[in-house]
C-alpha cells in the first residue's frame, strides 16, 4: 500500500495538522512503510468471525441521575490559553 | 407539472435528566458560562463518560411509546470532527446499533383522516456546547454548559407529503416527549430541535430524488414555512433545467428563504468507530417492564377514553390532551364535581379564555383543579346558577378563596325559598301594570322583561326555574 | 537504605529506623546526583515530597500505616497529579497542570505513598525507546549509551538506578514489560479492567492499562493493591474485589503448568536472549513446574492489528488537543483552522503525528471494513488463541523482548523497526490479559526479561509464579554498575 501525496494531505487535514510541503514526501514514505506492516492482516481468514471491540465482555455500567460536580470554572479556566467573561475563546467562526 | 413532495424529519430532543449524560454535571440552563461544565465535558486529559440510566430509562420509555423494537444490546460510537463547541474532537452518539429501533406514529389531517408515519431510529447522543458570536476581542466565545446534555435523536421515514404533515408529525412527537415526561420540549431553549430533509418526485415514481437538509429548525411556523419555501425552490430549480444539489440549507425567518450553507460545504468524514470507553449498553426484560410501569396513558389512547368514558366530543376529546397537564386537570375536575361535559365546557371555554388572556399555562393557574370541581357542584347543586358561577370564577381567579367562601362572602347563594320569590313576583307585577296589560294582550315576548325585573331585583340570585313557574302561573 | 525493598523499607519505617523524611531525602539525594544523567524524571517536587514524608511519619507514628506508608515512588507523567505539571512527554501538554488526581495516584496517596516526582516517558506514550519524549530520551543505566524501553522508560530507569522505590507505569503494547525488561526490573501490566484508566491520559482506551514497576513481585504485590480496585468514574473497570496479593506469594508450584509458545522462541530472537530465558525455565523445572510446548498460531498478526487499532483510537483520543481549552495553543492564529492546524502541527512530535495519521487513514470512509473491522476481527483471533491455551496450562511463558537493550538513535528513523520490538508483549494488550516482566540472567551485562503471562485476573498467580523464582535466584537484585 502506498499512499500519495494527496492522500497524505487529505489525511493531515482530517486530523488537523499542518504538515509542510517538504515534509509530505516523508510521511507518504513513512505512512506507506507502516501500512505494509498492517497488510499482512489479509491472510488472515476472519470469515465469520465477530469483531471485538472490547477485551472485556461485559455490559455498561448505568450511573444515577445524580449531580455531584461542584462550578470549578475558575480552576479549570486557570489553564486555559485564552479566555474572557468566563467563556474560551477561538478564531471568529464564520457561520 | 405535478410533482410529489418527500418529506423525513430527524428531531433532536433534549432529555430531562438532572444530570448530564455521561457526567454528573447539571443540566439546568441558563447558568453562567461554563459553570456547568465539569472536566469530563470539557474534555479535559483523562477523562471518562459514564453513562447516566434515567437517560437510558428516557429513551426506552420514547421507544414504548412509538410501539417501538428497544434493542437489547447497543453500541456507543464515536462521530469524529473538530469545532469549538466540540470539546473532545468528537461526540458520542450511537451509528449502527440504536437504542430505539422501527417504531410508528399516528397524525391527524384537517380533513379528519389519520396517517401513519414510520420512526426509523431513535438513539441517544451527548449535545455540543454553544458558540456566541459577539465580539469578543475580534473573536468568537465558546460556552460549553450545554455539552454532553443528553439528547434522544429521533428520525423519521420520509413518509411525510406536505408542510402539513410534516408539521403535525413534529407536534405529535413534541406532544409525545412532553406527555411521557422525558422532555420539556422548550424550543426557545433548544430543547426541541429539527432538521428536514426534502425531495421532490414525479408521483408513480419509486425512487427518491436529490435532497436538501434544512438544519435547526425551533418553531413549527418556520418547519412549516422553511418547507413551503423549499418546495417551491426545488421545483423552480428542476422546472427550469436545473438539477438539485444535496446539501444543508439554512432557513432565514427574517427573509422567509432557505440558502446553501455552502462555506461549509467540505465531504465530511465522521470516522465513526464504537467508543472503546464506554461497553456496550446492554437492556433486559426487568428494565422495560420497569419502564412500562412508569409510563401514562398515552394521548391517543387518552383521547379515545375520554370520547368513550366521558362522553365527550371527538374535537373536546382532542383540546383537552392536547397536553397531559390540560388532560390531568380536566380529569381532576370532572371528578371532583361528577359531571364531565360541565367540567370539559368549563375547563376548556372559561378557564381557557382566562389562561389565554392572562398568558398563563395550565400548570400556572390561579384556580386549582379541585377548586374548579368545588364551584362546578355549587352549579349542579343549585346553590348558584351558572351566570353567578363566572362571577364566582372571577371572584377565585383573583385569590378571594374557593367557591364556597365566594359565595357566602358575597351572599351569591340562590334563592329557592318560592315565599320569597314570589314576594318579589308579586312586586314586579305590581309596579309594571302597562306591560301586564300587553302580556296578557298577547305580547309573549315580555315575558323575558318580567324575568329580568325579577333578576335584577335579587341581583341574579333567585332560581331561575323558580322565577319562570311562579311569573307564568301569576301572569296566567 | 535505597537498595531495601518495599517490603523492606516498611519494616525500617515501623521500626523507627529512620522515618519517611530520611528515606524521602536519601532518593532526593540521589534524584540530584544522577538524574541528569539518565532524565528518567521529568519533574521533581522535593518540598511536596518532604511535606507528604512528614505527613506519613505522622501516620506511622499514629500506627494508622499501610505497608506503602512513607515508601517514596515516581509516577509516570501519563497520570494526572493535581497541581503538578502532567506533560504526558509531551510539548502539547508542557504547560499543562492537571486540575485532579488520577485514580492511581489517589489510591497510592491514600496508602500513604510518597510522590517524588513525575518521571520520563515516550510522547503520549507511543514509542519503545523513550526517544520520542518532548523532554529528550532517558538513558539506561546499565549502559547509558543504550535505550531504557518505552514508554514507561523514566519509571524503568528510575526504578533500576534506585532514583525510586518503585514507579508506575502503562502498558499498551508492551510499555511497562518491555522497559522493564530492558532496564532489569519488575514490571506487571494487570488485566484490562483491573485498575481504573480515570486521570490516566488515554493513548489507545481498549489498549491501555496502568501498572507497578518495581524491583521484586513482592513490591509489585504490594503496589497492586493499594493501585487496584473499582472505580465508579471508569465505565471500564471492573468491580471486583482486589485479593491480598502479597499472601499468595509463598504458594508452592508444584504442578504448575507452563505454556511455552513455539511462535516465541523462533526466528528473531537474539540467541543471547533465549539462553536467559532457558536458565530461568530451568529454575521452574527445580521447582516442580511442568513446561509444554503450545502454540498461539495467530501470534504473527498482533503487531499489525495492534498498528491498526492503536493508532485508530488514538486518532479520535488526541482530537481533545486543539489548543482551545488547555494545552499548547499556536501564536496569532489567523483563523480557526490555522489554530487547529498549527497548535497541533506544533504540540506533538513526529511519531505521534505518524500514528494519528495512520489512525485516522485506516477509519476513513472506504476503509472502515478492511483495516479496523477486519483488525477487530483479528483481534478476536487472537484473543481465542489465549482462551485456549488457558485450558491446557495455567501460565504462559516466553521472553519479554527478542533482544536487550538497543543503542539510542539505532531504530529511531524507522518506526516499522521499532514496533517489532514490541513482537511478543502486544498480543496480550490485544486480548486484555495480565502480563509480568521479570529479570534473568543478563546477556552480555544487559538485562534480559522473562515474560509470564496469565489468564484474566490471574495477577495473583503471576506475582506467585514470578516470587518463587526471585526466592529461588538473586537476578533481579542486580543493580547497574555506578548505581549501587
Amino acid at each position: 500500500m502506498s499512499l500519495q501525496r494527496s492522500d497524505v494531505e487529505k489525511i493531515a487535514h482530517l486530523a488537523r495538522l499542518a504538515v509542510s510541503e517538504a515534509d509530505v514526501e516523508a510521511y507518504a514514505g513513512e505512512l506507506s512503510g507502516i501500512l505494509d506492516l498492517v497488510a499482512q492482516m489479509d491472510g488472515a481468514d476472519v470469515e465469520g468471525v465477530t469483531p471485538m471491540a472490547h477485551p472485556l465482555d461485559m455490559p455498561q455500567r448505568l450511573r444515577p441521575d445524580e449531580v455531584r460536580e461542584a462550578d470549578q470554572r475558575a480552576l479549570f479556566q486557570s489553564i486555559a490559553p485564552l479566555t474572557q467573561d468566563g467563556l474560551y475563546l477561538v478564531p471568529k467562526v464564520i457561520e | 407539472m405535478d410533482w410529489e413532495v418527500v418529506i423525513g424529519l430527524e428531531i433532536h430532543t433534549q432529555l430531562a435528566t438532572r444530570s448530564k449524560i455521561f457526567s454528573a454535571a447539571s443540566t439546568t440552563y441558563g447558568a453562567a458560562p461554563n459553570t456547568q461544565a465539569c472536566a469530563v465535558d470539557l474534555g479535559l486529559p483523562g477523562v471518562l463518560p459514564v453513562l447516566n440510566g434515567q437517560a437510558v430509562r428516557m429513551a426506552v420509555r420514547f421507544g414504548l411509546a412509538i410501539d417501538a423494537e428497544i434493542a437489547r444490546r447497543s453500541v456507543f460510537a464515536r462521530k469524529n470532527y473538530f469545532y469549538p463547541d466540540l470539546p473532545k474532537g468528537y461526540q458520542i452518539s450511537q451509528y449502527e446499533l440504536p437504542v430505539v429501533g422501527r417504531g410508528r406514529v399516528e397524525i391527524a389531517l384537517d380533513d379528519g383522516t389519520t396517517r401513519t408515519i414510520g420512526v426509523t431510529r431513535a438513539h441517544l447522543e451527548e449535545d455540543a456546547g454553544k458558540s456566541l458570536h459577539e465580539d469578543f476581542q475580534g473573536m468568537t466565545g465558546i460556552d460549553l454548559n450545554r455539552a454532553g446534555t443528553p439528547l434522544l435523536e429521533i428520525v423519521s421515514e420520509p413518509d411525510m407529503r406536505s408542510a402539513r404533515e410534516a408539521v403535525a408529525y413534529a407536534r405529535k412527537i413534541h406532544q409525545i416527549v412532553r406527555y411521557i415526561g422525558i422532555s420539556d420540549g422548550n424550543m426557545q431553549e433548544g430543547s426541541f430541535r429539527m432538521d428536514v430533509n426534502i425531495s421532490i418526485r414525479h408521483p408513480g415514481e419509486t425512487r427518491l430524488g436529490t435532497r436538501t437538509e434544512l438544519k435547526n429548525l425551533n418553531s413549527f411556523r418556520f418547519l412549516e414555512r422553511a418547507v413551503l419555501y423549499e418546495v417551491e425552490r426545488q421545483i423552480d430549480v428542476v422546472e427550469s433545467g436545473g438539477a438539485v444539489v444535496q446539501e444543508t440549507r439554512l432557513y432565514d425567518p427574517d427573509r422567509d428563504e432557505t440558502r446553501s450553507m455552502r462555506s461549509k460545504e467540505e465531504a465530511n468524514d465522521y470516522r465513526y468507530f464504537p467508543d472503546p470507553d464506554l461497553l456496550p449498553l446492554v437492556i433486559d426484560d426487568d428494565l422495560i417492564e420497569a419502564v412500562r410501569t412508569e409510563l401514562p396513558e398515552l394521548p391517543d389512547a387518552r383521547r379515545s377514553r375520554f370520547q368513550s368514558e366521558h362522553g365527550l366530543s371527538e374535537y373536546d376529546a382532542g383540546v383537552l390532551t392536547a397536553s397531559r397537564e390540560l388532560a390531568d386537570y380536566f380529569e381532576t375536575v370532572a371528578e371532583a364535581c361528577g359531571d364531565a361535559k360541565l367540567a370539559a365546557n368549563w375547563v376548556s371555554g372559561e378557564l381557557a379564555a382566562a389562561l389565554n388572556k392572562a398568558g398563563l399555562d395550565i400548570t400556572a393557574s390561579p384556580v386549582a383543579a379541585p377548586d374548579l370541581g368545588g364551584l362546578l357542584k355549587r352549579i349542579l347543586d343549585n346553590t348558584i346558577s351558572g351566570k353567578i358561577a363566572k362571577q364566582v370564577f372571577e371572584a377565585m381567579w383573583t385569590g378571594e378563596g374557593d367557591a364556597d367562601a365566594v359565595i357566602e362572602a358575597r351572599g351569591l347563594k340562590q334563592i329557592t325559598d318560592t315565599g320569597a320569590i314570589e314576594k318579589i313576583v308579586d312586586e314586579v307585577i305590581a309596579a309594571n301594570p302597562g306591560q301586564v296589560e300587553q302580556y296578557r294582550g298577547g305580547k309573549a315576548k315580555l315575558f323575558g322583561f318580567f324575568v329580568g325585573q325579577v333578576m335584577k331585583a335579587t341581583q341574579g340570585k333567585a332560581n331561575p326555574q323558580q322565577v319562570n313557574a311562579l311569573l307564568k302561573k301569576k301572569l296566567g | 537504605m535505597h537498595t531495601m525493598t518495599i517490603a523492606e523499607m516498611a519494616r525500617g519505617l515501623r521500626d523507627g529506623a529512620f522515618s519517611s523524611v530520611d528515606l524521602v531525602r536519601a532518593f532526593l539525594d540521589r534524584i540530584e546526583r544522577y538524574n541528569d544523567g539518565l532524565n528518567a524524571y521529568i519533574t521533581v517536587d522535593a518540598e511536596a515530597a518532604l511535606a507528604q514524608a512528614e505527613a506519613a511519619d505522622a501516620r506511622l507514628r499514629a500506627g494508622d500505616a499501610t505497608p506503602l506508608t512513607g515508601i517514596p515512588i515516581a509516577h509516570k507523567d501519563i497520570f494526572c497529579t493535581r497541581g503538578v505539571r502532567t506533560s504526558c512527554g509531551s510539548r502539547m501538554l508542557d504547560n499543562f497542570v492537571a486540575p485532579y488526581d488520577a485514580t492511581v495516584v489517589s489510591h497510592l496517596a491514600r496508602a500513604g505513598v510518597v510522590m517524588l516526582g513525575k518521571t520520563n516517558m515516550d510522547e503520549f506514550a507511543m514509542g519503545s525507546s523513550n526517544e520520542t519524549s518532548f523532554y529528550g530520551p532517558v538513558r539506561n543505566p546499565w549502559d547509558t549509551d543504550r535505550v531504557p524501553g518505552g514508554s514507561s522508560g523514566g519509571s524503568a530507569a528510575a526504578v533500576a538506578a534506585r532514583l525510586a522505590a518503585a514507579a508506575t507505569g502503562t502498558d499498551t503494547g508492551g510499555s511497562i514489560r518491555q522497559p522493564a525488561a530492558l532496564c532489569g526490573i519488575t514490571g506487571l501490566k494487570p488485566t484490562y479492567g483491573r485498575v481504573s484508566r480515570w486521570g490516566m491520559i488515554a493513548f489507545a482506551s481498549s489498549l491501555d492499562q496502568g501498572g507497578p514497576m518495581t524491583r521484586s513481585a513482592e513490591d509489585a504485590a504490594l503496589m497492586l493493591a493499594a493501585m487496584a480496585g473499582f472505580d465508579e468514574r471508569d465505565s471500564t473497570c471492573v468491580d471486583r474485589p482486589v485479593p491480598d496479593y502479597a499472601a499468595s506469594l509463598h504458594d508452592d508450584i508444584t504442578g504448575l503448568r507452563i505454556g511455552l509458545p513455539k511462535e516465541y522462541f523462533g526466528e528473531g530472537l537474539e540467541s543471547g536472549v533465549a539462553d536467559s530465558v532457558e536458565a530461568a525455565l530451568d529454575e521452574y523445572r527445580k521447582l516442580g513446574a511442568d513446561l509444554v510446548e503450545i502454540s498461539l498460531p495467530n501470534s504473527h498478526l498482533a503487531v499489525p492489528t495492534y498498528y491498526v487499532v492503536a493508532p485508530a483510537e488514538c486518532s479520535s483520543n488526541l482530537a481533545r488537543y486543539d489548543g482551545v481549552r488547555f494545552g499548547h495553543r499556536c501564536d496569532d492564529p489567523k483563523d480557526l483552522e490555522d489554530l487547529y492546524k498549527r497548535s497541533r502541527a506544533e504540540g506533538f512530535g513526529a511519531e505521534v503525528k505518524r500514528r494519528v495519521m495512520i489512525g485516522t487513514y485506516v477509519l476513513s470512509a472506504g476503509y472502515y471494513d478492511a483495516y479496523y473491522l477486519k483488525a477487530q476481527k483479528i483481534r478476536h483471533l487472537i484473543s481465542d488463541d489465549f482462551r485456549r491455551a488457558f485450558e491446557q496450562v495455567d501460565v504462559i511463558m516466553g521472553p519479554t523482548t527478542p533482544s536487550p537493550a538497543f543503542r539510542l538513535g539505532e531504530k529511531k528513523d524507522d518506526p516499522v523497526t521499532m514496533y517489532l520490538s514490541d513482537i511478543y508483549t502486544i498480543a496480550v494488550n490485544l486480548a486484555g490479559l495480565p502480563a509480568l516482566s521479570l529479570p534473568v540472567a543478563p546477556a552480555e551485562g544487559l538485562p534480559v526479561g522473562l515474560q509470564i503471562i496469565g489468564d484474566y485476573f490471574g495477577e495473583a498467580r503471576l506475582l506467585n509464579v514470578a516470587h518463587r523464582l526471585q526466592q529461588a535466584t538473586d537476578w533481579h537484585r542486580a543493580a547497574p554498575g555506578g548505581f549501587e
